[in-house]
């Protein structure tokens, strides 16, 4: 069991993490030290709380000790430099007003995910600064060793600072490409968690992260109807999460789920939000997909026409081959397997390496009777497809057309 | 900060003359402050390369390293960080033929 002092530390690191990184990192310039330095920080929480009480900000506490941790590092480091070189010392870190610290997560997620960093190296400074998930804890969750991420993370904190990639909240002529960038990676991190082949607690781990992160980037662009439009398009995935696996750890198909299992305030809670984003009258792709969620939320309810119609509206927005495939799947529904057949047939030049088109398109043929091409479809699926969880699903469909 | 931006293209000329564009470009980062110096380099058939091992002078014809991609221009910029250096280089007319790499000058904070 875990005490109360204990308890705060770790709420403070749930919590504040993110916030005290931020605006440590805004002061000193260097994401190395930064880390550092909030690190000790928190570990000098345990025992400090315990001899004086937990303060009544931790968060300000945590600021604080980081920052004067810092400037003693910068401050040494300067004495030494003196040493060496007989040079002027290093500059004091700018002064801090003592007690308020606003709230810079916003500069902080928008320089983790600039597009002069990798994608993969985005997602996981992203973790790493604003969530306090460890090194160790993200690479699991990416299935990479804990020394491959720690060296992702040291190259895109030493970029950041070489390459002069600036610590802010990109001028207007730069945000709505740059926000589009952010909301990316927080789906993408989203995604990582609902559908990668890391074991099921690590993976409710990240979605929970991504969640959030999505959470915070709403209330903090309270303007953009998208960011609100990806928090309920996550919330109203997240709501399935139960009833997408069996007892046996094995992958069920929407329409095969139980429905009691299902988490309906967390349908309410997207559903409200949705509506919100979209009474701001700018549609984009992320509250088109959550207007898909949240129709399929409606289990044996969902109208199938509706979805089409939304994909329609999505494909003009995002006119993706997969958004066409999840169309068909939609039309399927609506008009039969021997209209939609067509519709995945021509994508087949863009889609063959993905197991998603041969999956959908065994599917159809089983539904239409050809069996002999429904197996050859759901061998080319299988060949494919990136889970074990998937791998094995399409095997027991591929054993029942005998 | 500094970044040194080089100009990168197949090797070949597009089909349309770049040249007045291109000067249109350079007279607005001068007059920006922006720009302190570049030029456009001669192909790489007229390269040389010069490695010295164990103390001998190698001279090969040919630029350093071998490829598709070469480089036919460089530009010294002064900006305020990346996003403006991207935003510069973003507007050199080769950015939609070729391709602009921006490498940050490595400052010498130690004198």
């Amino acid at each position: 069991m875990r005490d109360a002092v204990e308890e705060a530390v770790a709420a403070a690191f749930r919590d504040e993490w993110g916030q005290v990184f931020a605006t440590v990192v805004g002061l000193v310039d260097d994401w190395e030290l930064a880390e550092d330095c909030v690190a000790d920080a928190f570990a000098a929480a345990l025992p400090a709380w315990r001899r004086d009480g937990v303060p009544r900000r931790p968060g300000a506490w945590l600021t604080v000790a980081a920052r004067n941790r810092a400037r003693d590092r910068l401050r040494r480091a300067g004495v030494e430099q003196r040493k060496l070189a007989e040079v002027a010392s290093m500059p004091d870190p700018e002064p801090l007003p003592p007690t308020e610290f606003p709230d810079h997560r916003l500069e902080l997620i928008f320089t983790c995910c600039h597009p002069a960093l990798r994608p993969e190296a985005r997602v996981a400074l992203t973790l790493r600064t604003l969530t306090g998930m460890t090194t160790a804890e993200i690479a699991r969750a990416f299935l990479v060793s804990e020394p491959t991420m720690a060296q992702r993370l040291v190259r895109a904190q030493r970029k950041i600072r070489n390459a002069g990639i600036p610590y802010r909240v990109p001028p207007a002529h730069l945000l709505p490409e740059r926000t589009a960038g952010v909301l990316a990676v927080l789906y993408l991190l989203y995604r990582e968690g609902y559908a990668s082949s890391t074991d099921e607690l690590v993976r409710a781990e990240v979605s929970g992260e991504a969640i959030r992160l999505a959470r915070a980037l709403a209330a903090l662009m309270p303007d953009e109807p998208e960011a609100v439009g990806l928090l309920a398009l996550m919330l109203l995935q997240e709501a399935r999460r139960a009833a997408r696996l069996d007892a046996e750890g094995e992958l069920v198909l929407l329409a095969d789920q139980d429905r009691a299992l299902w988490d309906d305030s967390l349908i309410a809670e997207g559903t409200t939000l949705l509506e919100r984003a979209l009474r701001r009258g700018r549609v984009g792709p992320y509250q088109l997909q959550a207007a898909i969620a949240a129709e399929h939320d409606r289990g044996p309810d969902t109208d199938w026409r509706e979805i089409v119609r939304l994909y329609d509206e999505l494909l003009r927005v995002l006119p993706s081959p997969v958004v066409r495939l999840h169309r068909a799947v939609a039309v399927a529904a609506v008009d039969g397997p021997a209209v939609a057949l067509p519709l995945v047939e021509e994508l087949a030049a863009e889609l063959d390496r993905h197991h998603l088109w041969h999956a959908t398109r065994a599917d159809l043929l089983r539904r239409l009777d050809r069996g002999a091409e429904a197996r050859s479809a759901y061998a080319a699926a299988l060949d494919l497809a990136p889970s074990a969880a998937e791998r094995r699903f399409l095997g027991r469909r591929l054993a029942c057309l005998g | 900060m500094r970044y040194v931006m080089f100009v990168c293209g197949d090797g070949t000329e597009p089909e349309v003359d770049l040249q007045a564009a291109t000067e249109a470009w350079v007279a607005e980062m001068d007059g920006r402050g922006i720009r302190k110096t570049g030029d456009r380099l001669r192909p790489v058939a007229d390269a040389t390369t010069v490695r010295v091992r164990g103390g001998e002078p190698l001279v090969t014809d040919g630029p350093f390293a071998e490829g598709t991609e070469v480089i036919g221009g460089f530009d010294l910029l002064e900006c305020a960080d990346l996003d403006e250096a991207l935003e510069v280089a973003g507007k050199h007319p080769w950015a939609a033929y070729g391709g602009i790499e921006l490498r940050p000058v490595w400052e010498w904070l130690g004198a």
